[in-house]
Formats: structure tokens, C-alpha cells, sequence
């Protein structure tokens, strides 16, 4: 199995606080792994390392075996390396169907294709993707008028239709009604496996995740902690002790 | 397009054609008003669609007229001489000199005006919010400065433009005519410009910069062209406005940021920012209001100006359009639905943003 995201030993820290420390993990090609940890272990900063957010202080990011490191987080995004929020981001004062089209890849986009109106086919996968998230007869309102956890469908379908390798998501099941949630497993998966979405999951939900991944790794306090299959890392007791210990 | 949306532009392009015959003692203050228009849309590019509320647009409005001016003088005299001379410069040139000079002016002036931008864009498009309102406010007064240091364009004393070769009525039709073609350009070009991806990549860098950078937005690419399309309007209109008023000097005419400076921003307000109309009727109204008050108010204009924009500010922040779109979202297609893969249909809607 190809690693299309390599982590090798980084470490990021804000002032006196070690968000990350010495981290190294693998994201192999094809698969859903799965990221978890007590609050403030460091998962959304070692996203934010991965993309370019900010500078780490050491360590090496690979991506598809090129050192991405020092990218900027568009150029990064524009190689197919993309990221949902925590806390949603969507463009609030457009509609569903202008949130996403303005999603499109912008891999290859030149000069001439901003002042290009969208095709037909972008209008169609706008559809087709909305209908996947089943936002679609909200589409003619104002993102910024959705529920949060519509918010959260939008944003996921955004990055679908951006069309990337890997999609890293920031807790995809928070705030969503636990009734939605095993529907939104299922597109979880089928994005992977149909649309050949390579998935690095953050999540809370326990049930979610020993569901979604293949591989987890779990953090705390900004260090690797354990990892291995649903099942091993169900049953490590270091896991265990550092969910427990932080309640 | 709608046939009463049609029957607007028909009427709004031919009333454009005959206002200076129906009203020829207003040639003047119509012309300004165009350009007022002009102002309004271009100011809200940036400020409305994009969300970069630049109070230094006018710097281009002086600069495309600097321009005009040196390329002008250039094309018959020595430009240090003539300025120096302070209009007392014997020139000899024909019609078809000045005409010349003129059409190479306004073309120069628009291109200069981009390429400040561009420069220009690079400094301050680092900064956010009230920032980058305080910088591009602080490059419109600098420029103010320096070519008030600057004898070979005159200085603080200013320039006498080329004399217009034709009688006065000729000349403010002449002149009124170029503003009418260039704000109507304008219209049209930022109503085609919104419906393409640029309209909704500048919407996105309003709603959320973060986010269409984490998308892989080219952010910088878009930001730059949004300011140098505004620059390049108002670069044209300042080299055409410069030739209008004969005299340019650098605080009054050419770089006058707390009038027109402004009044850009107050407008686009006032008629709702964001929205392709909104500049147009903000802009409309506020002429009118602020030359009725000049008339009929005058030593209280400035109160009733300044009045219009506190109300403005206060209890109607998101402008005329703006309030009409909240009241009846219906009307502006935001309830009504388009056929699945319908393109116009968003397009329209865009366009009635
Ligand atoms: N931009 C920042 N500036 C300063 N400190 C930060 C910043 N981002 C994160 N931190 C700190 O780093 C630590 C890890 O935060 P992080 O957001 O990565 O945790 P997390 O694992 O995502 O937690 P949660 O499950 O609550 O989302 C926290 O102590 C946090 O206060
Ligand atoms: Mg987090």
C-alpha cells in the first residue's frame, strides 16, 4: 500500500504550550484512518501542520513522496490535499449551489478561466453532490442560514467537489442529529471507495470511528500515543486510560 | 433578460443620449453624475463583492489623470516647460493632435491606473479589515503629497490642460459623452464580470478568505485583478474628468479624498453594496440630493450629506437594495427555484445581487 501523507517527526508548539511533539503517522493510499484523542491533544494542529497553516517548528510533511513542508496552503489544497473545520466554514452570504461551484478544482485554473461562466456539467455534479448530502432543496438558500450541521453536510460536499486525493476531516459527525449519522458513515465510505477519496477522519465518536477506520492513531497531550486497528486500539489500556483520565 | 429589464436599459441609454440636449445648462453636473455611477460601481468591487473596504480608490481617479495630462502635453511641448509656465505656454497643435493626445491620454491613463494597482495590490493586500481601509487611505493621501512636491507636473500650483479646440457647448457634450460611455461600460462590463467564476471567487474571498485558500483559491490572483479593473475605470474617467474641469492640481481635482473619496463608499451604501444596482441608485440618489441641497440649502449641504450617511449607517446598513432583498427575497430569485443545470437562471440571480 502506497503512504500518500507521511508525518515524520513533527513537532509544533504555541508559546509554552506543546501541541504536537515529535509525531510521525502514515496515510496509506485508498484507505480511512482514523485520527482520536482527549481535547486539546493536538488533532487539529497536526492538521493545521499538514496543510500549511501555519509553520511547524520541526519535523517533514511528504506528500505523494514530495516534501511539502514549506507549501503555502493553497498550493498545498491545489495538489489535492484538502481540509474540512472543526468549526464550519462555508461561505455565508452565498447560496448551496454558489458555495459549491465555486468549489471546483483550481488545479490547472489559468488566467482566462476566471472570466469563464460554468459549464453545464459543473451545474450537474453540483446536483448530483447536493443530492448526495441530501441538502438538495436547500440549495436556492443562504449557507449562512443552514443548521450547523448542515453547515457540516455542505462543507463535506464542497471538498467532494473539489475533487481531491485525500481529504483530511475535522470530526465530520459533530453536531450532526444521531439519526443522520449512520447515513453520513455510509457516504463516508462511499466517497472512498467510489470516488477513490483517500479519508484521515478526526473523531470523538468512538462508535463512528472503530466503524469508519482501518488504522487509527490515537494522541495525547501533542504525543503519539498508540496505534493499530479498531480492535487493538479499543482494547489498549494507555487508550483507555487517557479517555478516562480526561474526564 | 426579462423584457422589462430591457425596456429599463432602452430607456436608461436614451434618456443617457438626450439628457444634454433636453438639459444642455446641466451638461455639467449629469456628466458628473455618470461618473458618480462609475465611483459607486467600481468602489464596490472591492468594498461590496470582495469585502475590502478600500477608502484610496480615488488615488487612481488622480493618477489616471496625471497620466492623461504628462501623455497629452508630451505629444506638442517639453511636459517641465509647459508646467512650469503655468498656462502662460504658447502651444501650437491641430484638432487632430489633440484628439491624438487625448485618446493616447485616457488609454494611458487606464493602463497606468493597472499597473499602479497591481504594485499597489502587493503592499496592501496583506492587510485586513479597518487595515487596509487606513492603508489604501493613507496611499491616496501620500500621492496627494508627493505631487504637490513635484514641479515637473506642476507641483502643488497644478496644470492648465490643453485648451479643447471647439466652442464651449461642443466641448461639454464632447466631454459629457466620453463619462455616459464609460460609466454605461463600466455597467455592462461588471454585469457580464459577475456572472462568471470571478463573481463568485470575490464573493467567496468576502464570506470566508480562510476558507477559499484552504480550497486552493488563487485569492491573490483574484484580489489583484478586482483592483485593477476598478483602477482601470477610474484611471479612464480621472484623464477624462482632469480634461472636463481644464485645470488638474493634485488636492482639489485630482486626489480629493474626502469628497468623492468618500462620497464612492456613502454611495454604494446607500443603494446597497454587494448588488450590481445598488451603486447605480445609490449613487443616482445621492447626486441628486447632494445638488438639490447645494441649491436649496446651501451652508447646510454638508449637514444634510453628512445626515444621509449617518441614517445610512445606522438604521439601514445594508442599503436600499439590500433592505428590498431582505423584505421581498422572493423578487430577487432567492426563494424561486431554477431548473436542475439551468446556468442563467444563477446568473440572473447573481446579477440581481
Ligand atoms: N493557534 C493557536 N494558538 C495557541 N495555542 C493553540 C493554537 N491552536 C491550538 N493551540 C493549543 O494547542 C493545544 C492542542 O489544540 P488542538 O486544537 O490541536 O486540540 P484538539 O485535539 O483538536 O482538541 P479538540 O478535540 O477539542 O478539538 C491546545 O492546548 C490549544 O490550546
Ligand atoms: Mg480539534
Amino acid at each position: 500500500m502506497r503512504t500518500l501523507i507521511d508525518v515524520r517527526n513533527v513537532s509544533k508548539t504555541f508559546g509554552g504550550v506543546v501541541a504536537n511533539h515529535d509525531i510521525s503517522l502514515k496515510v496509506p493510499e485508498g484507505e480511512i484512518t482514523g485520527l482520536i484523542g482527549p481535547n486539546g491533544s493536538g488533532k487539529t494542529t497536526l492538521f493545521n501542520c499538514i496543510v500549511g497553516n501555519h509553520p511547524i517548528d520541526s519535523g517533514s510533511i511528504v506528500f505523494q513522496d514530495r516534501e511539502i513542508t514549506t507549501f503555502t496552503v493553497q498550493k498545498i489544497a491545489r495538489l489535492g490535499l484538502l481540509r474540512t473545520f472543526q468549526q464550519t466554514h462555508i461561505y455565508g452570504n452565498m447560496n448551496c449551489i454558489q458555495n459549491m461551484l465555486i468549489s471546483v478544482p483550481h488545479r490547472t485554473e489559468g488566467y482566462s478561466d476566471m472570466f469563464r461562466p460554468y459549464r453545464r456539467e459543473a451545474y450537474e455534479r453540483v446536483d448530483e453532490l447536493l443530492e448526495f448530502v441530501g441538502l438538495y432543496s436547500k440549495r436556492k438558500l443562504q449557507a449562512g442560514d443552514l443548521s450547523f450541521g448542515q453547515q457540516k453536510l455542505l462543507e463535506f460536499a464542497m471538498a467532494l467537489m473539489n475533487g481531491p486525493k485525500v481529504l483530511l476531516l475535522d470530526e465530520p459527525t459533530a453536531g450532526i442529529n444521531p439519526t443522520l449519522i449512520n447515513g453520513l458513515i455510509d457516504r463516508l465510505k462511499r466517497a472512498n471507495q467510489e470516488l477513490g477519496i483517500t479519508l484521515f477522519v478526526i473523531e470523538h465518536n468512538m462508535r463512528v470511528i472503530m466503524n469508519l477506520a482501518e488504522h487509527i492513531y490515537c494522541l495525547a497531550h501533542g504525543e503519539l500515543l498508540a496505534q493499530g486497528s479498531p480492535n487493538e486500539i479499543q482494547n489498549d489500556q494507555r487508550v483507555i486510560d487517557a479517555y478516562l483520565g480526561a474526564h | 433578460m426579462k423584457p422589462s429589464v430591457i425596456a429599463l436599459y432602452v430607456v436608461i441609454v436614451i434618456a443617457g443620449i438626450t439628457a444634454p440636449l433636453v438639459f444642455p445648462n446641466y451638461t455639467f453636473q449629469i456628466a458628473v453624475l455618470w461618473m458618480m455611477i462609475l465611483f459607486a460601481l467600481t468602489w464596490d468591487i472591492m468594498g461590496g463583492q470582495m469585502g475590502y473596504n478600500s477608502l484610496g480608490n480615488i488615488f487612481f481617479f488622480g493618477a489616471g489623470m496625471y497620466i492623461s495630462a504628462v501623455v497629452q502635453i508630451a505629444q506638442f511641448a517639453p511636459v517641465g516647460e509647459y508646467t512650469s509656465a503655468f498656462g502662460a505656454y504658447q502651444v501650437e497643435f491641430t484638432d487632430a493632435q489633440y484628439y491624438t493626445g487625448l485618446g493616447l491620454g485616457i488609454v494611458a491613463a487606464g493602463i497606468g491606473a493597472i499597473f499602479c494597482a497591481v504594485i499597489l495590490g502587493a503592499c496592501v493586500f496583506g492587510l485586513r479589515g479597518p487595515y487596509f481601509a487606513i492603508g489604501t487611505l493613507g496611499l491616496a493621501l501620500a500621492a496627494a503629497e508627493l505631487i504637490g512636491g513635484w514641479e515637473w507636473v506642476g507641483g502643488g500650483g497644478g496644470i492648465s490642460m490643453p485648451v479643447f479646440p471647439g466652442g464651449p457647448d461642443l466641448r461639454s457634450r464632447f466631454f459629457y459623452y466620453i463619462v455616459f460611455v464609460l460609466a454605461i461600460t463600466t455597467f455592462g462590463f461588471l454585469r457580464w464580470l459577475y456572472t462568471t467564476r470571478f463573481g463568485l471567487a470575490i464573493n467567496a474571498i468576502r464570506d470566508n478568505e480562510s476558507k477559499a485558500e484552504a480550497m486552493g483559491l488563487h485569492t491573490k490572483r483574484y484580489k489583484t485583478a478586482a483592483w485593477s479593473i476598478a483602477a482601470f475605470f477610474l484611471g479612464m474617467v480621472g484623464a477624462v474628468f482632469g480634461n472636463m474641469v481644464g485645470f488638474i492640481e493634485p488636492l482639489e481635482v485630482a486626489f480629493p479624498t474626502v469628497t468623492f473619496g468618500i462620497f464612492m463608499v456613502a454611495m454604494s451604501l446607500l443603494g446597497g453594496k454587494g448588488t450590481l444596482w445598488g451603486p447605480v441608485l445609490g449613487a443616482t440618489l445621492f447626486h441628486v440630493i447632494k445638488e438639490l441641497t447645494w441649491i436649496y440649502l446651501l451652508g447646510w449641504q454638508w449637514v444634510a450629506l453628512g445626515a444621509i450617511i449617518v441614517i445610512n449607517v445606522v438604521f439601514f446598513q445594508q442599503g436600499i437594495l439590500g433592505w428590498a432583498m431582505d423584505r421581498w427575497p422572493e423578487k430577487f430569485g432567492i426563494v424561486v427555484e431554477p431548473s436542475p443545470g439551468e446556468g442563467r437562471a444563477v446568473g440572473a440571480q447573481e446579477a440581481a445581487q
